[in-house]
């Protein structure tokens, strides 16, 4: 598929979510670039995961567009809108707990067996799997738990991953291993749009970000010029000096 | 447990209309012309029954239809009211009536028997019901649907096993009290043409009873308890979270429509003077109820009058009527076998399915709304 | 499969850990009720005839509560699927009369064989017809649903009467599976001890789809989560559809079975066994299928245990057997994670 350089791998335009009597996204534009990560933050009730969501065709945009890879995907069934190249992992993670955490991957793996190069590759980044690879998933700790539902979304090559919140309830020792597998994912040329609360390990990862607020984009651009205007910062998110550490 | 229909009403619009009508109807009135008219037909043929119609055929009628309004509107507090669906409405019809026959067979035929039956049965009937809800609503709503239908096959099977005290697969039948036996005369001259005698005083009983019950259910589901109930139906969670106990709720609403059934049955046992599982027990009269009361229109009420009268009178005269189309149809392939009289049934099923999808109001629904668009237009 | 599991890794933790409480129950009630029985040989003959049974209402429930599972749907007009498949021995039975009568294993087995392949068959068009008429259009209103699937019950009962009429119908059963093995004094119908081997096989390959196919992986994963099957790339609807058909017809293969237990037809034959089929799958957890599978075992032992020691109370029995599992534990023996 010949594409512009510029053209980007996702774009929403103007997109409006309702959830029952709802309206929660009010006109959403935004960008995620080929190859790179973008974080996408704001606070509590922002709207990210129904961003997710609706991107995922969890939710149905009520109006406005989204294309992926040139391609309208508006109002495509999920199914579909996985299968033409995006991986999620929800905010609750959604590991099957019942089935195995070989089973699990073997769901994810659409075609067939996972490749064996790839496999030790998943289990470099997360080897907690490994050695916890024929126990059911429900018997995981969180943080395993998240690794699982990371490594789902990569058992197969995808273009784009949607990540949720994989930091959320992680102890400190946690997020560090999880930030390092993104930026090996990051190295690995993966197109990642990445939800994140904490801002510290986002400035660290983030190529690009937004910033969401009620519903709308408030903020998007290269990560490194909000990382140096603290009074951006301090505006978009909230954020005060103590909670840099 | 989302429902499409009924839009909950705006309760004050109906409040200015007060009046001592309004005030029987606990503000709560029929709202449509149409529907109004088949009500007062309906109410003003039950009442004037004796009077209007001679033989006793269509006087059974009408005491059923009074009794299946009153067990129909006590499920559709259930079902139409509260959104859940039970199946063991036919076991509390039928401890009330097995309250009545049992009472009035040991006891002999007195008013004091028909009190014991009665406030035994309601007392069983109550507590019953206060079980079943707590250990199934406790869990999920649709655990009560089933635990229902089990629980009310079994007191079935049991209630014709037990044949020593219930009769068995017979029945029971005794001796009403002497004041509503046909013999029975109160009055010297007859009154407007008619002869009263104890028949026509037990009818009046069925009907007063019924009538009063009806007002009092009417009440009840337009009481701030009733408005609960809708809330909850409409979103169990918002209620939940807004600090209403759903499963003391939903159990209570449970208690008190077992309890109007308990009674609708004990008046149809002493209609019938008799008592048995096919009368008041069996589950084919469960599906009659789920048929009257989504035809005649799910939390309505009024639909509870005009699906049992509609229902009782399809039952004793479409057959009739099926019957000679049959007939004249005769030659014909297959469409004699349609209409044959033991298919009503199977067109009621396809009338109900399509009330479901089509007209979940039912007939009180779809009166209503049109005279909106109407008033609209 | 998938070469993942080639090679073996070694696990810190313990392994699955099975729950054993539910499965001891079956037979800590066969052998608690030897005791009450007396007499071994009748004992023999009651746990067959409730193994017999138990095999029956697990084929009919087992579809039924995976489609529950899967879609949250329940479908009260299931019922209907029994009463079907148990008719649908008459459209072999009546052609193949002889097939009955005659002396020989060969052709009773088959003819046994050719009835439950009618019955699989006609429920299963039947199945896709109801789902697409009755059940598709009530997705996510349990009011409704109950309501109209008790709708397509009444017509498809009505339909029955129409078709074969209302009076009871006799089935005879094959002659070489009447009468009984006898093995000194104990004494076990043949019929039965064909039943107990047709719902084992069933159980076992159920088992082994469930467990040892992506189809059966992704069935057990859309129980738990039907929405993170969809963002995985699959339709779950198709996935549903196929389940629903597959219920239906194993509820014909169960009305087939029953129908010769029974040895007599009636359309209401259906909603009559529903009750138990209710019962275990409140008892066995909504969407569980080896709870389903223990709860018919524990259900129809104790109709017959209970049938034999005091018969007028074996429904009730199960009720309170029921309301026991229910207050131990309210989401029933084995309880199905979700969401
Ligand atoms: N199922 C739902 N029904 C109604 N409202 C919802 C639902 N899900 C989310 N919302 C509302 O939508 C808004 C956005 O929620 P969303 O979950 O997208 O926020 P978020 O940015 O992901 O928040 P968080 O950081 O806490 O995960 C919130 O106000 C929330 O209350
Ligand atoms: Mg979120």
């Amino acid at each position: 598929m010949a594409k512009g350089i510029d053209e980007p791998l996702l774009r929403l335009e103007g997109v409006h979510t309702h959830i029952g009597p709802y309206h929660i996204l009010h006109g959403v534009y935004c960008e995620v670039p080929n190859g790179e990560l973008t974080m996408l933050l704001g606070r509590n009730g922002a709207g990210k995961t129904t961003m997710l969501r609706t991107i995922m065709g969890l939710w149905r945009a009520s109006s406005g567009s989204i294309h992926f890879d040139g391609r309208d995907i508006t109002a495509l069934p999920s199914p579909d809108i996985a299968r033409s190249g995006i991986a999620y992992v929800p905010e609750a993670m959604a590991i099957f707990s019942d089935l195995t955490v070989r089973e699990n991957i073997v769901l994810a793996a659409r075609n067939g067996p996972v490749h064996s190069s790839r496999l030790d590759w998943m289990f470099g980044l997360f080897p907690a799997l490994k050695r916890f690879w024929n126990l059911p998933a429900g018997h995981l700790s969180g943080g395993q738990k998240q690794m699982l539902a990371i490594a789902r979304a990569i058992a197969e090559p995808r273009r784009l991953l949607l990540v949720d919140e994989p930091t959320k309830g992680l102890a400190p020792v946690m997020i560090h291993s999880m930030i390092e597998a993104f930026r090996a994912l990051k190295a690995a040329g993966e197109t990642i749009l990445l939800v994140e609360q904490n801002f510290h390990a986002a400035s660290q990862l983030g190529d690009n970000v937004i910033v969401m607020d009620d519903g709308l984009i408030v903020h998007s651009g290269a990560m490194s010029d909000l990382v140096a205007d603290k009074a951006l910062q301090q505006r978009l998110l909230g954020l005060s000096l103590d909670s840099h550490q | 447990m989302t429902r499409s229909s009924a839009p909950a009403r705006s309760f004050t619009e109906t409040r200015i209309r007060r009046g001592p009508s309004s005030w029987l109807l606990s503000s709560d009135t029929p709202r449509s012309w149409a529907l109004s008219l088949i009500l007062i037909v309906i109410v003003t043929c039950l009442a004037a029954a004796p009077f209007l119609f001679s033989g006793s055929q269509p006087l059974s009628t009408a005491a059923k239809i009074c009794v299946f309004v009153l067990l129909v509107a006590s499920y559709d507090l259930l079902l139409g009211y509260t959104g859940i669906v039970s199946f063991a409405h036919t076991m509390f019809f039928g401890i009330g009536g097995y309250g009545i026959a049992i009472a009035l067979e040991r006891l002999g035929p007195s008013w004091e028997s028909v009190a014991v039956g009665l406030v035994a049965a309601l007392a069983l009937s109550a507590v019953l019901a206060a079980v079943i809800g707590l250990l199934s609503l406790r869990v999920r709503a649709i655990f009560f649907s089933m635990i229902t239908l089990a629980v009310a096959s079994a007191v079935a099977v049991l209630a014709s096993q037990l044949s020593a005290i219930t009769g068995g697969e017979d029945g029971l039948s005794f001796q009403l009290p002497a004041e509503l036996r046909p013999a029975f005369r109160p009055f010297a001259e007859p009154i407007l043409g008619l002869a009263i005698n104890g028949r026509i005083l037990a009818y009046y009983m069925i009907f007063i009873t019924a009538a009063v019950l009806f007002l009092v259910l009417l009440r009840v589901v337009n009481s701030p308890f009733g408005r609960v109930l809708q809330a909850i139906r409409e979103n169990e969670f918002r209620a939940e979270a807004l600090g209403y106990r759903v499963v003391a709720y939903r159990t209570a609403a449970s208690v008190i429509s077992a309890m109007a059934a308990t009674v609708a049955g004990a008046l149809l046992a002493l209609w019938l003077r008799y008592n048995g599982p096919d009368t008041t027990l069996s589950f084919s009269i469960m599906i009659d109820i789920l048929l009257m009361v989504v035809i005649g229109g799910m939390g309505t009420l009024y639909g509870a009058i005009i699906g049992a009268a509609l229902f009782v009178l399809a039952q004793s005269y479409l057959q009739v009527l099926m019957g000679a189309g049959s007939q004249t149809l005769s030659g014909i392939p297959i469409l004699p076998d349609l209409v044959h009289p033991d298919r009503w049934l199977l067109w009621l099923g396809l009338l109900f399915i399509v009330s479901v999808y089509a007209f979940p109001g039912g007939i009180v629904g779809h009166l209503r709304k049109r005279g909106r668009s109407h008033e609209l237009g | 499969m998938s070469n993942a599991a080639a090679e073996p890794i070694e696990t810190s933790l313990p392994r699955a850990r099975i729950d054993w409480i539910p499965l001891i129950l079956v037979p800590v009630l066969a052998i608690a009720t030897l005791p009450l029985v007396g007499n071994v040989s009748a004992w023999v003959t009651l746990t067959v005839a409730g193994l017999a049974m138990g095999m029956m209402i697990f084929l009919m429930a087992s579809g039924l509560t995976l489609v529950f599972g899967l879609m949250d749907i329940i479908n009260f007009g299931h019922g209907v699927f029994i009463s079907l498949g148990a008719y649908a021995t008459l459209l072999v039975l009546g052609p193949l009369a002889g097939w009955a009568s005659a002396d020989s294993i060969g052709l009773n087995l088959a003819l046994l064989v050719l009835c439950i392949a009618a019955a699989m068959g006609l429920t299963a068009v039947v199945g896709v017809v109801f789902e697409r008429v009755i059940v598709r259009p009530v997705y996510g209103n349990h009011l409704k649903q109950i309501l109209v699937t008790m709708g397509g019950l009444i017509v498809a009962e009505q339909a029955i009467h129409a078709i074969w009429g209302a009076s009871p119908i006799p089935v005879p059963v094959p002659e070489t599976l009447r009468g009984a093995f006898v093995i000194g004094d104990i004494v076990m119908e043949r019929y039965r001890v064909v039943a107990i081997g047709i719902g084992l096989l069933v159980f076992f390959a159920m088992q082994v789809l469930l467990n040892r196919t992506r189809i059966g992986l992704l069935i057990r994963a859309g129980v738990e989560n039907p929405e993170m099957v969809e963002a995985l790339g699959y339709r779950i609807r198709r996935l549903f559809v196929s389940v629903f058909v597959a219920g239906s017809a194993l509820a014909g293969l169960g009305g087939v079975m029953w129908a010769f237990y029974r040895q007599t037809l009636t359309a209401g034959m259906g909603m009559e066994v529903m009750v138990l089929v209710f019962i275990v799958i409140i008892i066995g957890g909504l969407g569980s299928v080896g709870g389903c599978f223990v709860g018919s075992v524990l259900v129809a032992l104790m109709a017959n245990y209970v049938g034999f020691l005091a018969p007028k109370l074996a429904l009730v029995s199960n009720i309170l057997v029921m309301a026991l599992v229910l207050i131990w534990r309210p989401q029933g023996l084995f309880p199905v994670a979700r969401r």
